[in-house]
C-alpha cells in the first residue's frame, strides 16, 4: 500500500500504522506493525528500532512483538512507552530537544518508574499529536509541568506488566516485585517485561489514582547524573537537525521577506533570478492575513533551486519593489526616547500597597534610576529551517520546532487542510531560546512545497534570522525609592514600559499581566508602600519570547536598583538585599491587587517563598566569599531572582582594567529548582543561562531604522565568543524535596544585574542601559554614571 | 561545472555552479550534513572542515578551489587527536544543542595537532572564530586541556 510518509533517512520519526517505506535519503524508516484493533495501548516495538533517536541507517528490519499503534487512543500515559518481546523498551519523547537534554531527562522520569535497564532504552521522537498532551517546549516546563505525568506513565506500564505476570502465575500482584525489566514472584519465579508484554496489552489501563509511584528513596535514575543521549551523536556529526533533513528529489528555497513587518511586494522582476544557474522557480508568497502576524508567513518572494546556494544567489538577483507599510515609521532610537519618557509618567497600576505618593513626599532620602534594554534576537546557531512534502493533498513536515502542535495547526489553517492531513516530524533543534516556538518557517515550507510540486527545504540565512525575527522586547523602566533616616526603604515605585508579546497575536498597546508577572509584580520586596505600573507601548516589529522573557529586563532593573538603594543607604549590597526581601514567608500577591499567573502553576505547590530566595543568595555569596577584599579594579556584584518557579542567585567578580576592558575572575551561581531530575545537566544549564544573559547584557543590540532591522549577521549582531567568556563558572544545585521548578531559563535573569553591580563595585560607574558594550571592546566609563 | 573532489578519502564528482561554497556541496550535493551552516560569512565557524589537514570555513570556500585537496569533515575526522577531543567532549558534556560542535571539534583538533599543550590564550586564539550560542565555552576550554593531557 502506498502511503504519503516518506522518511528522510537521518531522522527517525514515529510512523503510523502500516506505513510503507519509500526511497529515503537520510531519515531511517521504521514502522509499527499492525495487529488487531481496539487494544489499550501499543506494546509493540517493531522492525527493530535503531539504538537511539536521530539515527541513520541502523534499521535491521526484524519484527519482534506485534501490536497495533495507539493513534486511536486518547492522550494517556501509555502513549510514551512500548515494550518489545526481547525486552527492549521504547520511550517516545514528546518534548523538543534543543540542548537542554530533555530526551535524557524525559527518559529518566519514565524509565525510573517503569524500572528498566537504562541500556535497554530506545528513544524515539514524537510527531506533533495532541495525544501526547502538551508538547510546547517553552517556559522551562518539561520537568516542572510533566514530572508526575511522565512518572505515572512509567509506573502504569510497570503495574500492568506486573499484573500480567501475576495473572500468568495465578498469584496476587502483591506477591510480585520488579527490578530492571524483570518481574519476580516471592517463590523465586521470574518473567521479563518482554515475556508478558503481549498479555499486558490486553489488560485495562488502571486508573491513575490506583497507580503507585516510587518513593523518593527508591529512585534509580531521577536525581542522578545520567549522561546525555544526544552528545555521542553530536560529536560525530550524526545529530540531525531541522536544517539537515533530506528527501528524494528535494529542492531548496530561501525567501526574500518584506524588510518591514506588514510590508508587501509591490512589484517584482524575477528574470535575473531565473537566469541564475540552478534556480528552478520563483513564487510570490501569500501575504499576512489580518492585523496580527502571529505564526503566519511574512510574505515576500521565494526562490526555489537545486541547492541552497543557488537559491541564495537567485534571491540576490531578484528585483523587488516593496510597499513598506505601516511599520516603516519605526526608528528604534526615537522610540527608545519615547519609551523612557513614557516610563517616567504614571501608567496603569498593577500592584498597589500602602500609599507610595504620600511617603515619597516626606522621605528622608530618595533614590531614582532609569533602566533601558534593547531589542534582542534569540539567534540560535541553527537558523530556522523546515522541509515539507505534499502527497495526495496531505503535507508532511520536518523541522526544528519547539511547538510541534502549533506548527501542525498553523500549517493546517493557512494551507486550508484538516489537521489530520498535516504531519509534523520533530528533529533536533540547534538551539531554540524561544525563536523556534513560532512555526512561521514551517508554514513557509508547506506553502512553497505545494507550489513547487516537490519536497522543499526552506533555510533561513543568518541575515533572515536576525532581520525577520520575533524580537525580545525593548524596555524602559523608571524606579524610585524612599529611604528613611537609617537607609531602610519605606516606599518603592517601579514603572515599566515595553511592547508586549501580545501585540504579535492581536491589538495591544501595553505590557500584559503575564509579562509583568515575570519579575515586576512578583518582586519580593518587603516594603510597606509599593506600586508597579505599566506604560503604553506599541510594537512595530514582531515581539516574541526569548530565554526567560520579561524577567531579563525586570530583574535587571529590580536587582540593579536594590544595589543602588544599598549604595545610597551606605550598606552592604548583599545584607541590604536580604533585608529588602525581609522575613521568611510565602508572598501573597493577591492582597496587593496583582493578577499573578505564577508560570501556570498553583501558588500552593509553588509559592513565592522568601526563605528559598534568601538561601540561594546566601549560598552564592558564600561561594564568592562575599565581603572579601578584592584587587584594585575588581568588583563583586550579586543578584537573586525567582523565575519559572526556581530561585537563582548569581555572584560575579569582574576585573575592569584601566582601559575599560572587562574580564571575569569568577562567577558563582546557586540554584534551587526544587526536585532536580539531572543535577549535572542542571549545572550545565546554569552555566549556559548565565553566559547567555551576559552575552546579551554586554553586546546584544537590535535596532531599527525606517522599520528595517539594522543588524544582519555576526558581528553586527554581536554574541559572546570564547575569548570574552569567563574561565570558571561554579554552580551549586540546592538539595530540595520541593516540586520541580524550571531549569533552562532561570539562570539568565540574575546575570545582567549581577554584572552591572560588579562593574559598579569595580569602577563606581552604574550602567543602566543595555547593552553595556555593544560593538565596543571596552567600557567608555565616563559616559555613564 | 563538474569537479572531482576527494572528501573523507572518497573521490566524488560534483556538478554545481561555479563558485558554489564547499559547505553547500557537502550538505546539499553529498548529504554530509554534519558540517553546519551558521552565518555564511566566515564569522561563526560552524562550517569548519579540514582541507589538507588545515581548518577552513567551508561557507566561503568555492568548491572548485579544493579540487585536488583532501577534505575531511566531522563525519570522518579520526586519529589520536580526534579521539582525545571526542573523548573529552563526551566526558565533560561539552555540547548542549550541539549544532556548532562539529565546527568546534574541527577547530580544536587542529589546535592540538599543532600545539600539544595550549595555554588559555592559545585556546582562545584558536577557538575565537567558533561561536556557541549555548555558550559552552567554559567546558570547551576545559575539554581541550583534558584532551591535551590524554594525548
Amino acid at each position: 500500500m502506498f502511503m504519503h510518509l516518506a522518511k528522510p533517512m537521518n531522522v527517525t520519526a514515529q510512523s503510523s500504522l502500516k506505513a510503507a517505506p519509500l526511497k529515503i535519503l537520510n531519515v531511517s524508516r521504521r514502522g509499527f506493525i499492525g495487529g488487531g484493533t481496539g487494544l489499550a495501548f501499543t506494546l509493540a516495538l517493531a522492525a527493530c528500532a535503531p539504538a537511539k533517536t536521530e539515527n541513520a541507517g541502523e534499521t535491521t528490519g526484524e519484527t519482534t512483538a506485534v501490536l497495533p499503534d495507539n493513534s486511536a487512543v486518547a492522550s494517556g500515559p501509555l502513549v510514551f512507552i512500548s515494550i518489545a518481546a526481547d525486552g527492549r523498551t521504547q520511550i517516545t519523547n514528546p518534548r523538543s530537544e534543543m540542548g537542554q537534554q530533555v530526551i535524557t531527562t524525559v527518559a529518566q522520569m519514565i524509565a525510573d518508574e517503569l524500572d528498566v535497564d537504562w541500556d535497554d532504552l530506545v528513544i524515539e521522537q514524537a510527531v506533533a499529536d495532541a495525544k501526547y498532551g502538551d508538547q510546547n517546549t517553552d517556559g522551562s516546563t518539561s520537568v516542572r509541568n510533566h514530572f508526575t505525568r511522565f512518572r505515572t506513565a512509567g509506573a502504569t506500564m510497570r503495574q500492568m506488566l506486573t499484573q500480567a505476570a501475576a495473572n500468568r502465575w495465578g498469584v496476587d500482584i502483591s506477591e510480585c516485585s520488579n527490578e530492571l525489566g524483570i518481574i519476580k514472584h516471592i517463590s523465586g519465579k521470574t518473567l521479563t517485561y518482554g515475556d508478558v508484554a503481549q498479555d499486558a496489552s490486553e489488560l485495562d489501563v488502571p486508573a491513575e489514582d490506583t497507580v503507585i509511584l516510587k518513593s523518593r528513596k527508591e529512585w534509580r535514575y531521577i536525581g542522578k547524573d545520567k549522561p546525555s543521549y544526544t552528545i555521542p551523536k553530536v560529536i560525530r556529526g550524526e545529530g540531525i537537525y531541522g536544517i539537515d533533513v533530506r528527501l528524494p528529489d528535494m529542492l531548496y528555497a530561501v525567501v526574500a521577506r518584506p524588510p518591514t513587518v506588514f510590508g508587501k511586494v509591490k512589484t517584482f522582476d524575477d528574470s535575473a533570478a531565473l537566469a541564475v544557474p540552478g534556480v528552478t522557480k520563483v513564487i510570490k508568497m501569500p501575504e499576512i492575513k489580518g492585523n496580527a502576524a502571529a505564526f503566519q508567513q511574512l510574505g515576500g518572494v521565494a526562490v526555489i533551486a537545486v541547492d541552497t546556494w543557488a537559491a541564495i544567489q537567485g534571491r540576490a538577483a531578484l528585483d523587488i519593489t516593496w510597499d513598506a507599510g505601516p511599520n516603516s515609521i519605526y526608528d528604534s532610537e526615537t522610540y527608545g526616547q519615547e519609551l523612557r519618557a513614557m516610563a517616567r509618567k504614571q501608567g496603569t497600576v498593577k500592584l498597589n500597597r500602602g500609599d507610595v505618593e504620600a511617603v515619597m513626599k516626606t522621605a528622608a532620602k530618595k533614590v531614582t534610576a532609569e533602566y533601558y534594554a534593547s531589542h534582542l534576537s534569540q539567534s540560535p546557531m541553527e537558523p530556522p529551517a523546515a522541509t515539507a512534502q505534499w502527497i495526495d493533498g496531505k503535507v508532511e513536515c520536518w523541522s526544528c520546532t519547539q511547538h510541534p502542535q502549533a506548527a501542525r495547526s498553523t500549517v493546517a489553517s493557512i494551507c486550508e487542510v484538516p489537521e489530520s492531513d498535516v504531519k509534523v516530524n520533530v528533529t533536533l533543534l540547534g538551539g531554540g531560546f524561544g525563536r523556534k516556538s513560532k512555526p512561521d518557517y514551517i508554514v513557509e515550507a508547506a506553502l512553497i512545497a505545494r507550489e513547487a510540486g516537490a519536497p522543499v527545504k526552506v533555510t533561513w540565512t543568518r541575515e533572515d534570522d536576525v532581520r525577520h525575527g520575533y524580537f525580545h522586547s525593548v524596555s524602559a523602566q523608571h524606579m524610585q525609592a524612599a529611604l528613611d533616616e537609617d537607609g531602610k526603604p519605606v516606599a518603592m515605585l517601579h514603572r515599566t514600559a515595553f511592547p508586549s508579546i501580545n501585540s504579535t497575536f492581536g491589538p495591544s498597546d501595553q505590557g500584559s499581566d503575564f509579562e509583568l508577572s515575570l519579575g515586576a509584580t512578583d518582586a519580593p520586596w518587603n516594603v510597606p508602600n509599593m506600586r508597579v505600573e505599566v506604560g503604553k507601548a506599541k510594537a512595530h516589529v514582531r515581539i516574541g519570547w526569548l530565554r526567560s522573557v520579561a524577567n531579563v529586563y525586570h530583574a535587571f532593573a529590580n536587582q540593579s536598583f536594590a544595589a543602588e538603594m544599598a549604595h545610597a543607604a551606605g550598606k552592604d549590597k548583599k545584607d541590604y538585599l536580604l533585608d529588602l526581601i525581609g522575613p521568611d514567608r510565602n508572598i501573597d500577591l493577591s492582597k496587593d491587587g496583582v493578577t499573578y499567573p505564577n508560570y501556570g502553576a498553583s501558588i500552593e505547590t509553588h509559592p513565592v517563598n522568601t526563605a528559598r530566595l534568601k538561601a540561594v543568595l546566601n549560598k552564592a555569596a558564600s561561594m564568592a566569599k562575599w565581603g572579601r577584599d578584592v584587587p584594585k579594579g575588581h568588583g563583586l556584584g550579586i543578584a537573586v531572582h525567582r523565575s519559572f518557579l526556581s530561585y537563582v542567585a548569581t555572584a560575579i567578580e569582574v576585573a575592569v582594567d584601566s582601559e575599560g576592558k572587562i574580564t571575569f575572575p569568577g562567577i558563582w551561581v546557586c540554584v534551587d529548582a526544587g526536585t532536580v531530575v539531572n543535577p549535572a545537566n542542571t549545572k550545565v544549564q546554569m552555566e549556559g543561562g548565565t553566559l547567555y544573559g551576559l552575552s546579551n547584557a554586554l553586546y546584544g543590540e537590535i535596532t531599527a531604522k525606517d522599520g528595517v532591522i539594522v543588524q544582519g549577521n555576526f558581528p553586527d549582531w554581536r554574541v559572546m565568543r570564547i575569548s570574552e567568556a569567563p574561565h570558571n563558572v561554579e554552580v551549586h544545585v540546592m538539595e530540595s524535596d520541593a516540586p520541580p521548578g524550571g531549569v533552562g531559563e532561570p539562570g539568565t535573569p540574575p546575570a545582567a544585574p549581577a554584572l552591572a553591580n560588579a562593574i559598579f563595585a569595580a569602577t563606581g560607574q552604574r550602567l543602566r542601559s543595555l547593552p553595556m558594550l555593544g560593538q565596543n571592546d571596552r567600557l567608555t566609563l565616563a559616559e555613564e554614571g | 561545472m563538474a569537479i572531482s573532489l576527494k572528501i573523507n578519502g572518497k573521490n566524488e564528482t560534483v556538478t554545481a555552479a561555479e563558485g558554489t561554497p564547499l559547505l553547500w556541496v557537502l550538505r546539499d550535493h553529498l548529504g554530509l550534513t554534519g558540517t553546519k551552516f551558521g552565518c555564511g560569512v566566515a564569522q561563526c565557524g560552524a562550517c569548519t572542515v579540514h582541507v589538507d589537514g588545515s581548518p577552513i570555513r567551508a561557507c566561503i570556500t568555492a568548491y572548485e578551489d579544493v579540487e585536488g585537496s583532501d577534505v575531511t569533515t566531522i563525519e570522518a575526522v579520526s586519529g589520536k587527536v580526534a579521539d582525545a577531543i571526542r573523548g573529552a567532549w563526551e566526558e565533560l558534556a561539552v555540547p548542549q544543542c550541539g549544532y556548532c560542535q562539529a565546527g568546534q571539534i574541527m577547530s580544536a583538533i587542529n589546535l592540538l595537532e599543532t600545539n600539544t599543550s595550549p595555554t588559555n590564550d592559545d585556546i582562545d586564539d584558536a577557538m575565537d572564530g567558533n561561536i556557541c550560542r549555548c555558550a559552552t565555552y567554559v567546558r570547551i576550554r576545559a575539554a581541550i586541556k583534558d584532551a591535551a593531557k590524554n594525548l
